[in-house]
């Protein structure tokens, strides 16, 4: 036993974890990829559905531009190749989910290839190769009844754009698995082109995992996780594996390549063996579909279009607002996050500051809720800041306002007002307190004069008390050590 | 003089004329179903009420002076061409309960021109046949002899044309199913270009083959068809913005100085006496007409045959993938588990020629054989495509038999589809190569059967088969020969 608990942490440090992610992006198009339905979430079933999205006897599909715009965009935006000759292909397979029996997809030409991301962890910076990325249609939902064996199909979802998006198997943790995630989700957002909704589905992960010992050019064999509907899920999902497969090979068993379940609630990887047939998709070029042919123009025409990327965004941060580049690379993570700072940044001289409070204050007072649902506005907190750049209030008191703004989004100086928090930095106002505090103090007063400085501390925690909490502290340092050195 | 007839040309001047209203000419239409229906099995559905409603408000529109280039004219459509609220069957027990939702475009197109839509008709099942034996809601007869087969698989289209049931029919022509019929019932059929005419609302069969086309009783009522149906539709991605023009205009141009191709390889063995015959026959009038008649190649012909039925099985086991008894169409409501469902559903639901197909093309993709079959046959297309090109660059058009026979007794084929496909082999390359062919009627056999003429000419030159076979028309005298129906 001790033994083998000797050669397991012998064996652990010589594993390699490989990872590849296969992402969907549901793209934000007004209507579906093939016909004219304006895309949903939520509306009653089949609401948004008509002969195409239900596959009926004799409809052709029209492909949506946009969606073909949207992909060159987000294909530039990672340094890939875009395939100015590109075709449909059928991939089919039975659900009742697809009502066309099969799903028009991109097989052996799709529209964007070998492109690249840039992630950092841990202050290390990795790229990360793009395999491919292709343009294809959402499939339906099913709906299962609770209480009878009976399942629905609602087709509203049928016919979505989706861009997925494949990575190389060039992640070697699920800490970079998670950094190249929200890399990918930062760059659709700021593009945007997808809502990036993970719990809504609008934005999905499934993974390719296996390990290989160290140095072993050629990958182990490899389970592919799905079901992993949160960045947390996709992390702890990927750390599970990594510790289930390790196991299995330090007790000499076979990895058996299969597809996974992520179960959120019991935080296992749960086999959907027996569930799953070996598919054979029998893709072949779609004959409804001409082949898609890009020209330069096209090309060019949206590359005038590209916002600014977020690594253009924080390499500008730390230029212009001498940002660390630590701060820089979680305030850019997310555009909204990232606008949210430039735009309280523009409210107060001190843009440190400004980082300091959003990487601390309030992404820990969001507790991990978006940024768009933030009741404090970046002009509020802007300001906020501003108050106590000018002395109107300390900060400590300004962590409190804070506190209120986050719960109520009332503007600070409401706060300051009716709470009577302004700062008191009146000298007449303080020396007299301070004089009260001395001479009611002899004792203390006596030591400080001997040289123990310490009990300043108690001085100006006394006149804290007196003006509950609202006096200048710089101020009250300097009027005591004033006070009891005369 | 029965205005049933009549072709739509000569009903359109008596309608100008007022010698003759929509309604005669529908009603006439009617009562020659009602009378010839039990013997000739053309329709699935006959649209009565509406049909004799729509002749009215033709009638009016055209006293208001707002009359359309087919207003009032009856015409039948294969029934796998949508129109709304009425059943499209596809001759298959799959779709005997299914309506459509929606128009055709080209029901729209017809429509819009104010053809009269009389009734839908039979059809080999989803298309997949040359006999229209395989329909599942019964076979049509050939009007020219009892108990023989129309042709197919748009043998409903061709038995109504020719049965004088209505003026003209739109067929659909993946394999030669326009062509073939039209040949074998003694009308005049044309497959246009490949993306000449819209396909929406056309049921699939095998999407990059399928193309719809007219049935008519001579060459200018095939004109007057294509002058409605054709042209880009921006529903269907693989229709051709390409200008149509008027197809009548070069009817009566002549021929003189054209070259006319006889490719050698559809004159070989197995090829019946009499067409050829026919066929040589209306080499000569062309040449007499003024044409040079020229002897080309089209070397690969003979592997048309191994690449149709593997490219248009292939797509066909996706495109009727479909039909799975979930959201619309036959369901058996017996099955305990998903899969069953599935599995009971397409095999109650299909026929065994459908399913065949089904069958040869699952495997034509499949994983492991695609390189062998699918992208083989792909290839080979490409080549067909070459000779098609490379024999153009010689000659305008070519001309050849459009079957090796004239029409057969019904039930011959049923227990060889192998022989069946390979009567298919002069019909298919056009579909493989995408270029229009046209039937045209050539003559009769010694068994008084009929016998068309086929007309190939590259892409988009519709017009130059439409006047070489308006001067074979001409010649022959065969334009709307109706046969005596036996009561
Ligand atoms: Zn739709």
């Amino acid at each position: 036993m001790v033994l083998r608990q000797i050669r397991r942490q012998r064996y652990m440090m010589n594993f390699e974890t490989v990872i590849g992610l296969e992402i969907h992006a549901q793209l934000k198009t007004r209507t579906k990829i093939f016909c004219g339905c304006a895309l949903s979430f939520g509306d009653p079933p089949n609401s948004h559905t008509c002969p195409v999205c239900l596959g009926m006897p004799g409809v052709l599909p029209v492909l949506n531009k946009k969606v073909v715009e949207y992909a060159i965009k987000m294909g530039l935006a990672t340094n890939s190749q875009i395939n100015r000759f590109n075709q449909f292909a059928r991939k089919n397979y039975f659900y009742p989910d697809l009502p066309k029996g099969y799903q028009t997809s991109q097989f052996d030409l799709p529209i964007v290839e070998h492109g690249s991301v840039e992630i950092d962890v841990d202050g290390s910076k990795k790229t990360i190769g793009i395999t491919r990325m292709h343009m294809e249609e959402d499939a339906g939902k099913l709906i299962h009844d609770e209480r009878e064996p009976l399942s629905y199909v609602d087709l509203n979802r049928t016919g979505t754009p989706l861009l997925e998006i494949v990575s190389e198997p060039d992640l070697r943790s699920p800490q970079e698995a998670y950094a190249y995630l929200k890399k990918i989700h930062a760059i659709l957002r700021y593009l945007d082109i997808c809502d990036g909704n993970m719990q809504e589905g609008s934005f999905r992960c499934d993974a390719n995992i296996s390990l290989r010992p160290v140095g072993q050019e050629e990958f182990g064999i490899r389970t592919e996780l799905k079901n992993m509907n949160s960045f947390r899920n996709v992390q702890n999902a990927l750390e599970y594996e990594v510790r289930r497969q390790r196991d299995l090979l330090l007790d000499g068993e076979t990895i058996i390549q299969e597809t996974l379940l992520w179960n959120p609630d019991s935080n296992r990887t749960e086999s959907m063996r027996g569930k799953e047939d070996a598919h054979d998709y029998r893709y072949f070029p779609c004959p409804d579909l001409v082949p898609v042919e890009i020209d330069e123009a096209w090309i060019d025409a949206i590359r005038k279009t590209l916002p600014e990327l977020p690594d253009e965004r924080k390499n500008r941060f730390i230029e212009e607002y001498n940002l660390p580049e630590y701060d820089a690379v979680i305030l850019t993570g997310s555009r909204e996050l990232a606008d949210y700072f430039e735009t309280a940044a523009r409210l107060c001289a001190n843009a440190k500051k400004v980082s300091n409070w959003i990487m601390t204050e309030l992404l820990r007072e969001l507790k991990g809720e978006d940024i768009s649902g933030c009741k404090v506005a970046p002009e509020q907190l802007g300001e906020l800041i501003a108050m106590v750049e000018k002395g109107t209030i300390s900060g400590k008191i300004a962590k409190t306002v804070f506190i209120d703004m986050m719960a109520t989004g009332k503007d600070p100086a409401v706060i300051v007002k009716e709470k009577n928090l302004v700062q008191v930095s009146d000298e007449g106002e303080l020396q007299a307190m301070v004089e009260e505090i001395v001479a009611a103090n002899p004792d203390q007063a006596e030591q400080f004069r001997q040289g123990k400085t310490k009990v300043m501390g108690f001085f100006v925690g006394q006149l804290m008390k007196k003006t509950k909490g609202k006096a200048n502290p710089k101020m009250a340092n300097e009027l005591f050590v004033r006070t009891l050195t005369e | 003089m029965q205005p049933y007839t009549l072709t739509i040309a000569e009903s359109l001047d008596h309608l100008q004329k007022k010698e003759l209203t929509s309604k005669d000419l529908v009603e006439s239409c009617l009562q020659r179903i009602n009378k010839t229906e039990t013997k000739l099995h053309s329709f699935i559905s006959v649209f009565e009420e509406k049909a004799m409603r729509r002749a009215e408000e033709e009638d009016n529109k055209r006293q208001q002076g707002q009359s359309g280039s087919l207003s009032g004219i009856p015409i039948s459509i294969k029934d796998l061409l949508c129109a709304k609220d009425t059943a499209t069957t596809c001759g298959s027990k799959m779709l005997e309960n299914f309506i459509s939702p929606y128009n055709a475009t080209v029901v729209e197109k017809l429509e819009n021109e104010g053809a009269v839509i009389i009734g839908k008709v039979a059809m080999d099942e989803f298309a997949m046949g040359s006999t229209s034996e395989t329909c599942a809601f019964g076979v049509p007869d050939n009007p020219w002899k009892e108990g023989y087969i129309t042709g197919g698989s748009s043998g409903g289209s061709a038995s109504s044309v020719a049965g004088g049931q209505c003026l003209a029919s739109l067929g659909s022509d993946t394999g030669g199913s326009v062509r073939q019929p039209a040949s074998l019932c003694g009308v005049v059929g044309l497959k246009p270009t490949y993306g000449r005419v819209s396909r929406y609302g056309l049921v699939a069969f095998a999407s990059s083959l399928d193309q719809v086309g007219p049935l008519t009783r001579d060459v200018r009522d095939c004109a007057l068809m294509m002058n409605c149906i054709a042209g880009y539709d921006e529903k269907d991605s693989t229709s051709v913005k390409i200008d149509k023009g008027d197809f009548r205009q070069s009817l009566e141009a002549g021929v003189k100085g054209l070259k006319i191709g006889v490719p050698r390889e559809y004159f070989g063995e197995g090829l019946n006496e009499d067409v050829e015959k026919i066929v040589r026959n209306g080499v000569a009038i062309l040449e007499d007409a003024g044409a040079e008649v020229m002897d080309v190649s089209m070397p690969h012909t003979e592997y048309c045959v191994a690449a149709y039925y593997l490219i248009a099985p292939a797509e066909a086991s996706s495109n009727l993938a479909r039909y799975d008894g979930v959201v619309y169409g036959y369901r058996d409501g017996t099955a305990d588990s998903l899969m069953d469902m599935y599995k009971q559903t397409r095999s109650q639901g299909f026929g065994d020629e459908v399913k065949r197909r089904i069958l040869i093309g699952t495997y034509a993709l499949s994983s492991g054989y695609y390189d062998a079959y699918y992208k083989k046959a792909s290839q080979v297309r490409t080549i067909i495509l070459n000779d098609y090109k490379k024999v153009f660059e010689q000659c305008d058009a070519i001309i050849s038999p459009v079957a090796p026979t004239a029409a057969w007794k019904r039930g011959e084929s049923a227990d060889d589809p192998l022989a069946l496909y390979l009567s298919d082999i002069f019909s298919l390359s056009a579909n493989l190569a995408g270029v229009p062919g046209l039937s045209v009627p050539g003559g009769f056999t010694a068994d008084g059967l009929p016998v068309g003429i086929q007309l190939q000419g590259p892409h988009f030159r519709e017009d130059i088969l439409l006047k070489l076979a308006y001067n074979i028309e001409k010649s022959t005298n065969l334009a709307n020969v109706l046969p005596e129906i036996q009561q």
